[in-house]
């Protein structure tokens, strides 16, 4: 209690009495439902957590996998083959990142309030935006390796539509984040949504687009890397041949060599941050 | 002519601007007066359409304004020039290119955004900153200008799109007194030697009643007031001001005193 020592009693028993009389007693809805979450929390854990003793088992396994995996394939034949795998992973992510923002700009214009064209419509694009962006890029690279076939150009596509989800979201909420009172005057001169665009938004929306552009791209490239476990091209696809095929020395250097890939294009992008700012 | 006929503009429950009628003559300098939520903003955008009436008519010799679309209410906004109390500049484009905003309405896509102008826009486009003293500042960018500088860029580009109104919501109320005169003094010069219709929205009586030929005083979205500056009594000033009116008017004297003394003492930069 705050209250000093020195205060006479009476002083002290009022406080307490409110004290208690403060202290939150729970509906009895509000304690059904707790209780409910509760038993539902402890439930879930005991059926998908790793218990203790699974992971105890699990130790010894990771290190007699990790045993087989080094040293990493060195074999030229083997990494000029995944050099190239590599390439075509990056072209994956840059060619579909470059659609993906391309496609974003006019989509989040029609989609951001007050600046879309479209009076009524613009939540139609917003819907289509968050439709993109709630399926997972495992399971947009899926669809597209069922409907276009396996390789590359589902990884593409595949980023093509993350991007927009992501970009589409971004570009729209920097678009109407932009300054609003020239754009006020601008209507009033009667120009079109259109000029307003070009003159004022964009401009002024630029740094945050070019900063979630790159954004995009080191998502791009994380995603292109994985798309491959599902038949979407890239490195991914060797992956997953050589777990399949028990060749863990050319998991492991193409683990490594993801890792260092990953690792260098954060830079670059972290360096064209910093030149935005 | 201007004709508003019993315009109404409400939000939910409230009337903004409520059953307003007015013949404003073109060529007179006209004051609306009144307190802060009377209408007088939302007056002045439903004139420019920046709103849509709930209900009654805006005209303009003769041409339904309420009723127009697409290109034609594009040119209409055009020639119906507004100016704002926060200036409303695009702060990191240059004061010229901020006065050749002004002609966008009379550019297509292209052109708008290559912000392609011909030779006569940017010579227009140059005299109009020089009536308001601003040719020097041409090339700097806007968003480095004072308050009064960048209201005056803002009349320029209100003069290039060759306006037949001029609507002005509180010009001056984010001015210092010198620059409030200034101001002031550009607008009634447009008036006079253009002849073009000036409407502004004033806070503070003094100013309109130094201006302006005509006096709208507002309350409560309705018009209490319509007439010369010396017939508008105290008791009526009493009825727009509320309970304190008499006081604000005082008030707003001292104000104007002071930008008085300010006018007498600046080299006044006269616009031609
Ligand atoms: N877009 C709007 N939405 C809701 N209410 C508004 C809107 N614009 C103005 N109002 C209301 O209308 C009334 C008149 O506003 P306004 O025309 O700005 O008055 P003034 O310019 O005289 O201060 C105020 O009560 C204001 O709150
Ligand atoms: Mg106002």
């Amino acid at each position: 209690m705050s209250a000093p020592i020195a205060s006479s009693q009476k002083l002290q028993k009022a406080q307490k009495i409110e004290i208690y009389s403060r202290f939150p007693r729970i509906p009895a809805l509000h304690f059904a439902v707790y209780v409910g979450l509760g038993a539902l929390l402890i439930a879930s854990i005991g059926q998908v957590s790793p218990s203790p003793e699974r992971l105890w088992d699990g130790i010894p396994r990771i290190f007699n996998l990790m045993d087989r995996m080094l040293p990493p394939e060195t074999d030229p034949a083997f990494l000029v083959r995944m050099g190239w795998r590599l390439l075509e992973t990056l072209q994956i992510a840059i060619a579909g990142t470059v659609f993906g923002v391309i496609l974003s700009l006019p989509i989040a214009w029609l989609s951001a309030r007050r600046i879309s064209p479209l009076p009524f419509g613009s939540f139609l694009f917003k819907g289509l935006v968050s439709l993109f962006r709630t399926i997972p890029d495992l399971v947009w690279a899926l669809i597209f390796v069922v409907t276009v076939g396996l390789g590359a150009v589902a990884g593409t596509m595949t980023i093509v539509v993350d991007t927009i989800g992501f970009c589409g979201r971004f570009f729209a909420e920097a678009m109407e984040d932009s300054d609003q009172e020239p754009q006020v005057a601008l209507d009033a001169i009667g120009a079109s949504k259109f000029s307003i665009l070009m003159s004022v938004v964009l401009p002024d929306a630029m740094p945050s687009l070019i900063n979630t552009t790159l954004f995009a791209l080191e998502k791009a490239i994380r995603s292109s890397v994985v798309l491959g476990l599902v038949g979407a091209g890239g490195i991914g696809q060797e992956l997953k041949s050589a777990f399949d095929l028990f060749q863990y020395h050319k998991a492991s250097a193409i683990i490594l060599s993801i890792f260092v890939i990953v690792l260098i294009m954060e830079w670059i992008t972290d360096r064209l941050r910093e030149k935005v700012k | 002519m201007l004709q508003i006929s019993k315009i109404r503009k409400t939000f939910g429950e409230l009337h903004a601007v409520n059953n307003v009628t007015l013949n404003i003559p073109s060529g007179q300098m006209v004051g609306v007066i009144g307190r802060s939520g009377a209408g007088k903003s939302t007056l002045l955008r439903l004139i420019n359409r920046l709103a849509d009436p709930t209900s009654g008519t805006i005209s303009f010799d003769g041409t339904n304004v309420t009723e127009l679309k697409g290109r034609d209410l594009r040119l209409w906004r055009a020639s119906c020039a507004m100016i704002f109390q926060q200036f409303n500049l695009i702060e990191r484009m240059d004061v010229l290119s901020n006065v050749l905003v002004g002609r966008i309405a009379h550019h297509d896509f292209v052109s708008s955004m290559l912000r392609q102008y011909t030779d006569e826009e940017r010579a227009l486009a140059i005299r109009a900153l020089d009536r308001v003293g601003m040719v020097q500042q041409a090339l700097q960018r806007a968003g480095t200008l004072s308050g009064g500088q960048q209201q005056r860029v803002a009349i320029a580009k209100a003069l290039v799109q060759n306006p037949k109104i001029l609507l002005a919501d509180e010009p001056i109320a984010s001015l210092d007194p010198a620059n409030a005169t200034r101001v002031m003094d550009s607008l009634r010069t447009i008036n006079q030697n253009d002849g073009i219709t000036v409407l502004v929205n004033l806070h503070t009586l003094d100013t309109a009643r130094k201006y302006c030929d005509r006096i709208i005083a507002m309350r409560a979205g309705e018009v209490r007031f319509n007439g010369a500056a010396h017939e508008l009594s105290n008791d009526l000033v009493r009825d727009i001001y509320g309970e304190a009116g008499l006081e604000t008017g005082i008030d707003e004297s001292v104000t104007s005193t002071s930008i008085e003394e300010a006018s007498s003492s600046n080299d006044n930069q006269q616009i031609a």
